[in-house]
């Protein structure tokens, strides 16, 4: 590192700090919140109880009833301060509530019953992480075998995606030969064609296969992506064929070519699929749930969502799941960001 | 320079199968070596892959509440005393699990050997008949007569293909400590038959002085049905088919829905807020922020753990329209599939279930009124202490021996979601003004024709 | 090849740090794969000729491709043919045109509300409505961001990845975290009341909803196209900017003169990609909205996907027409795009 001035006017050529580097930052500032905030809202979200989550206006942090363990009463009683006739405030615990009075005891002397009108208290709150929205549901399934089966879906699917793509688009921008304008037309005019709408078609042909609860039958269909293959021709184009001439005189067979000389000068463009394959195979919810109808073979997505009722939807564990699918590709993404940004920053796709 | 960025790219896609190789003995990176088998034969160890002489039975499921824990338990003793059978639940999400997905497996032949679903009429065909393989089908007769007839793909028919989980009937809830804070008398307490329209000033009298919504109906045309056979709709012809245009009863109904939306009565975001999906607005309930509610006895268990004893919650009577003071039965069903290889081993796990000391710590656990007529008649012992919930389960155990018949009529009726889900959703255009009522009652009818001819 | 040549400092060769050397690892494992494959490759290659080599290296992608795409979408033609919701092909009876005759049953193809297949055609233009303002939206911002992070400043990688994380996000998630704030009780509306606004019941209105459900797609998809389109920045050579400045040529006009023209390429990838998303938006807005209110968000996708499974009738022929009918639309538009794409590589 050289001096921060240097550092500082590097770019453009341009050598003095201005209003624009005001602005700059102040961009740069709002877009940081903006990208941020709602994802560290979710994560606060989740450690609220129920009660807490529905609660006008919000509440930074999850707060939670305070209760204490009263001489004589089985299950902790909430607290409540609670405005005495005389104008004084006590903190009593609410043994029960019939109507609009709260019967309350005094926890230091617990003999005595105190009727208290419901509006005269106010409940006792302390901040409390609700581990539970994270604790019971995962306690319902196995997490680890779903984890394990999103992770073998996603790498297996990504390795398969990129063997097979890279080649194709290495035939497709390097060689003339018969069919191969026909080839690529094919695959560019299904490049827009939603995946969901021709599931059910899909669905017969691994019917026809016999790959129905079969993780193979996540895996494959969705390898030969059309994206892939266009996005990696555009980049292999970009490959002076002077290169690939000179290997060859070299003696090099077509296979060490592509994979000695092609692949490794196509690393961005790979690096850029290889980021798209696993945010769709992490992600994908609809396919898994129909080929995969047996619970020890369901991934992430489709496990952690089962809580879903017909006529209940639980807010808590919702979040709460919802920050568990986030949590392993943040890591990830946090370990590599800058091998993933630098990836697609010197793409260049042209 | 370009060996550094090769190297990175590899770095990041084998630190996942490094990940991978940690949680798993399979091999897979780089060459990925039958994960799915290994997957398959290394289930965990509580789902491990069940031992030679063992049948293996798998049921996919839905959880409203702990339904899911419960019958869990209940297998748990089953398995103890019957080593040659195991049942493993397989939990999925209901809307896209058990409703979009499940019968597209169940006509691919790779359905499980029992389901728990919702829509009768549509999963009919694809249900088995138990009563070959029950030992005592009198029983099944007796306790789910009227139920099995939901079940069943042909009218007339004598299968037994399940029993009902749970009965729901729908009707309203009310915060009762609302109506006490705003000193407005609850109508229901001083008559058996008030009308939706005396609910609805009460609701919006209390609601104006409570700051509160007045009224919300969950978005669902199976939720509206009750309210308008009240109001006298009619929804079938003479020859049984659905025909809305020119139902009086029923545009009574929807005609009230619009004004409600329109003068704030309803909670707009429950039915506008959406436009081609069911929404409940327990929320505003629970909240507190929230008069009436117009949802169903399946909600007891959710108010018992979720409101407790902050307010006063009750289920009251369905109101009353000219025709009825009725509500809609429905419900869910455990069902054994007819692609099942172990149809005898179904039936003795049916049969367990179904017994009544079974069914009775079942319904008594979830709090689901039950869709057993001898526990009916006989009531459920309810583990529930709060005075509530006792009263509304009460309540709507009560409304069950009350509905009309053409309730019963609608949910047999093997197309009702077609019915209802056309219903829902052109009645919400008429709300956000895209639609009249009249031509949102005309689109519904050319979208009911269009679904049952693609249904035949 | 483009290149971003001074960044990465030369490091001293004594020096190898820890992920060149798990790198180099796995490149072993990776040469160690590829020379087996090439065990299987290399007799091929003796076998068939160097020249009939370009069918080894496709055939796996489209053997897959071929199976699990394009079979899959030339039955969904043959389904939009059918009717009756059975699964199999064979149990589906044949109606011809009848499907296509229902969608285009219109008084006025303009006005949705004179079709019979009205959902359809709403879809429709919301369709194309969202691809116009989403993809526009999208790239001027991602533009601006990608020209504001080609400036030197400090703590330029945390930025590129602040802007970047969202789009790990899947639409399901990204919907719920929005569907949170936005929501009549949520942290947005609370902002607002502690301002001393009226709270605001965002998915009521229809232009709310249009607005946010636009917004909330540039908020997830930006960061990548931001990305792309930096490293086409970065690739400008420096020395035009330093001639421009010379000839007294100020920013905005060197930006019209040098980066806009030498970045179209990169543009016009960023183009057929986003267009490519926006038109198949759907799962995000249908757990946003549900396509509401009203009909406002509902998308093409969604009516298809509707049709075809949350419909219990599941009226596959229906909702196969509808894919085909969506299908020659968009195929008609990437040719346009790859001509205009054509013609500018002449340029």
């Amino acid at each position: 590192m050289t001096g921060i001035g240097e550092f500082l006017t590097r770019t453009r050529g341009r050598g003095r700090l201005d209003g624009s580097d005001i602005l700059t930052y102040a961009y740069l500032t709002l877009g940081t919140i903006l990208m941020f905030l709602p994802v560290l809202w979710l994560v606060f979200s989740s450690f609220k109880t129920q009660a807490a989550l529905l609660r006008f206006p919000p509440d930074l942090l999850p707060y939670d009833q305070k209760s204490v363990m009263v001489e004589g009463y089985d299950q902790p009683l909430p607290l409540f301060n609670v405005t005495m006739p005389d104008g004084s405030v006590r903190q009593l615990a609410q043994v029960r509530r019939v109507g609009l009075e709260g019967q309350m005891v005094d926890p230091a002397s617990p003999g005595e019953i105190i009727k208290v009108n419901i509006n005269d208290r106010e409940e006792l709150r302390e901040v409390r992480l609700a581990w539970e929205n994270y604790t019971e549901p995962l306690q319902r399934f196995n997490f680890l075998v779903y984890l394990r089966n999103s992770i073998v879906v996603t790498v297996a699917a990504t390795i398969i995606t990129l063997l097979i793509n890279s080649m194709a688009a290495f035939a497709l921008a390097k060689y003339e030969f018969r069919g191969s304008t026909f080839i690529f037309i094919l695959i560019i005019s299904t490049l827009m064609i939603p995946i969901s709408v021709i599931l059910v078609p899909v669905f017969l042909v691994i019917t026809g296969i016999g790959w129905n609860n079969n993780l193979w039958g996540v895996i494959i269909p969705g390898a030969a992506t059309p994206t892939g293959v266009f996005l990696l021709r555009q980049y292999m184009l970009t490959i002076p064929d002077e290169l690939i001439d000179s290997a060859r005189i070299d003696g090099a067979s077509e296979w060490r070519v592509y994979w000695q000389l092609i692949m490794p000068l196509s690393a961005p463009a790979l690096a850029v699929l290889a980021i798209f394959s696993v945010m769709w195979r992490w992600n994908d919810f609809l396919w898994p749930l129909i080929v995969l109808s047996r619970s020890e073979l369901f991934t992430l997505q489709v496990g952690l969502a089962s809580f879903q009722g017909e006529l209940n939807t639980p807010w808590n564990y919702v979040l709460a799941m919802t920050v568990m699918t986030l949590l392993p590709i943040t890591l990830v993404f946090a370990v590599l960001q800058r091998f993933i940004t630098t990836g697609i920053a010197t793409t260049g796709m042209k | 320079m370009l060996r550094i960025r090769y190297v990175t790219l590899t770095t990041l896609l084998l630190i996942f199968a490094l990940v991978l190789t940690a949680c798993t003995t399979v091999p897979a990176a780089p060459a990925p070596a039958a994960p799915a088998d290994a997957a398959a034969t290394e289930a965990p160890a509580a789902e491990a892959p069940a031992p030679e002489g063992v049948t293996e039975l798998r049921i996919t499921w839905y959880n409203d509440g702990n339904e899911g824990e419960v019958l869990r338990d209940l297998l748990d003793r089953f398995e103890a005393d019957n080593p040659d059978i195991k049942v493993i639940i397989d939990t999925v999400d209901y809307a896209s699990g058990i409703q979009q997905t499940l019968p597209i497996q169940l006509e691919a032949g790779e359905g499980p050997d029992m389901a728990r679903v919702t829509q009768l009429g549509i999963v009919a065909k694809y249900m088995l008949d138990l009563r070959p393989y029950l030992s005592n089908p009198e029983y099944w007769e007796a306790n789910f007569g009227p139920f099995l007839k939901w079940m069943q793909a042909e009218p007339g028919g004598n299968a037994i293909p399940g029993f009902m989980t749970q009965l729901t009937v729908t009707g309203p809830f009310i915060n009762r400590t609302l109506f006490e804070q705003a000193g407005v008398a609850v109508p229901s307490d001083s008559s058996d038959q008030v009308t939706w329209q005396e609910w609805a000033d009460a609701a919006r009298q209390v609601a104006e002085a409570t700051g509160t919504f007045a009224m919300a109906m969950d978005r669902s045309g199976h939720r509206l049905a009750g309210p308008a056979v009240s109001m006298g709709a009619k929804y079938f012809n003479d020859e049984g088919y659905p025909a809305l245009v020119g139902d009086q009863g029923f545009k009574d109904m929807a005609q009230l829905m619009v004004d409600w939306h329109a003068d704030g009565t309803m909670v707009p975001e429950v039915w506008i807020g959406s436009a081609g999906s069911y929404q409940a607005a327990a929320p505003y309930f629970i909240n507190g922020q929230l008069v009436f509610y117009m949802a169903g006895s399946w909600q007891v268990g959710n108010f018992n753990t979720n409101i407790g004893d902050a307010f006063d919650w009750e289920a009251v009577p369905n109101p009353c329209g000219p025709a009825a003071c009725t509500g809609m039965p429905g419900g869910a069903a455990l069902v054994a599939i007819n692609t099942t290889k172990h149809p005898e081993a179904v039936a003795r796990v049916m049969e367990y279930l179904t017994s009544e000391e079974v069914m009775n710590e079942f319904y008594a656990r979830t709090l689901f009124i039950p869709g057993h007529l001898g526990l009916a008649e006989k009531g459920v012992d309810f583990q529930a202490e709060l005075p509530q919930t006792m009263k509304s389960l009460s309540v709507f155990s009560a409304e069950v021996g009350k509905l009309a018949p053409l309730a019963y009529d609608l949910q047999a009726y093997p197309f009702n979601t077609i019915l209802f889900n056309a219903n829902r959703d052109r009645l919400t255009q008429v709300f956000t003004g895209e639609l009249t009522l009249d031509e949102a009652i005309q689109r519904m009818q050319e979208d009911i024709d269009a679904g049952i001819a693609g249904a035949q | 090849m483009t290149a971003k040549p001074q960044r990465t400092p030369a490091l001293p060769p004594e020096r190898v740090p820890l992920h060149a050397r798990i790198g180099h690892f796995f490149y072993l494992i990776y040469a160690g794969v590829m020379t087996v494959l090439g065990w299987l490759a290399e007799p091929i290659q003796r076998l068939i000729g160097a020249a009939r080599m370009p069918y080894f290296f496709v055939l796996p992608n489209l053997l897959i491709f071929g199976l699990f795409v394009l079979f899959p979408m030339l039955l969904n033609i043959y389904y939009s043919f059918t009717g009756g919701n059975n699964l199999f092909p064979q149990d589906r009876p044949f109606v011809g045109g009848q499907n296509y005759q229902q969608i285009f049953n219109c008084a006025n193809l303009f006005d949705p509300a004179t079709c019979r297949e009205d959902r359809f055609w709403r879809g429709f233009y919301n369709t194309a409505f969202f691809v116009v303002f989403q993809v526009g939206g999208m790239v001027v911002l991602a533009m601006l961001t990608a020209v504001v992070l080609n400036r030197s400043i400090w703590g330029r990688s945390f930025f590129r990845s602040v802007f970047f994380y969202p789009v790990l996000l899947s639409p399901v998630v990204v919907a719920l975290i929005w569907k949170w704030i936005l929501q009549r009780d949520g942290l947005l509306n609370a902002l607002l009341v502690s301002l001393g606004m009226e709270r605001i019941v965002f998915f009521l209105n229809a232009n709310w909803a249009v607005f946010w459900v636009i917004f909330i797609s540039i908020w997830a998809q930006m960061g990548f196209y931001t990305l792309i389109l930096l490293a086409g920045l970065q690739s400008i050579p420096r020395d035009m900017y330093e001639a421009a400045d010379m000839d007294g040529a100020n920013r905005w006009q060197s930006f019209r003169g040098i980066t806009l023209p030498l970045l179209m390429p990169t543009l016009l990838v960023v183009l057929v990609l986003s267009v490519i998303r926006a038109v198949q938006v759907f799962d995000q807005v249908w757990v946003l909205t549900g396509g509401g209110p009203g009909t406002a968000t509902v998308y093409v996708v969604q009516y298809i996907y509707e049709t075809a499974f949350a419909n219990q009738t599941r009226q596959f022929g229906m909702a196969s027409a509808a894919s085909v009918v969506l299908g020659i639309v968009l195929l008609v538009l990437t040719l346009i795009q790859l001509r205009a794409g054509r013609q500018s590589d002449i340029a």
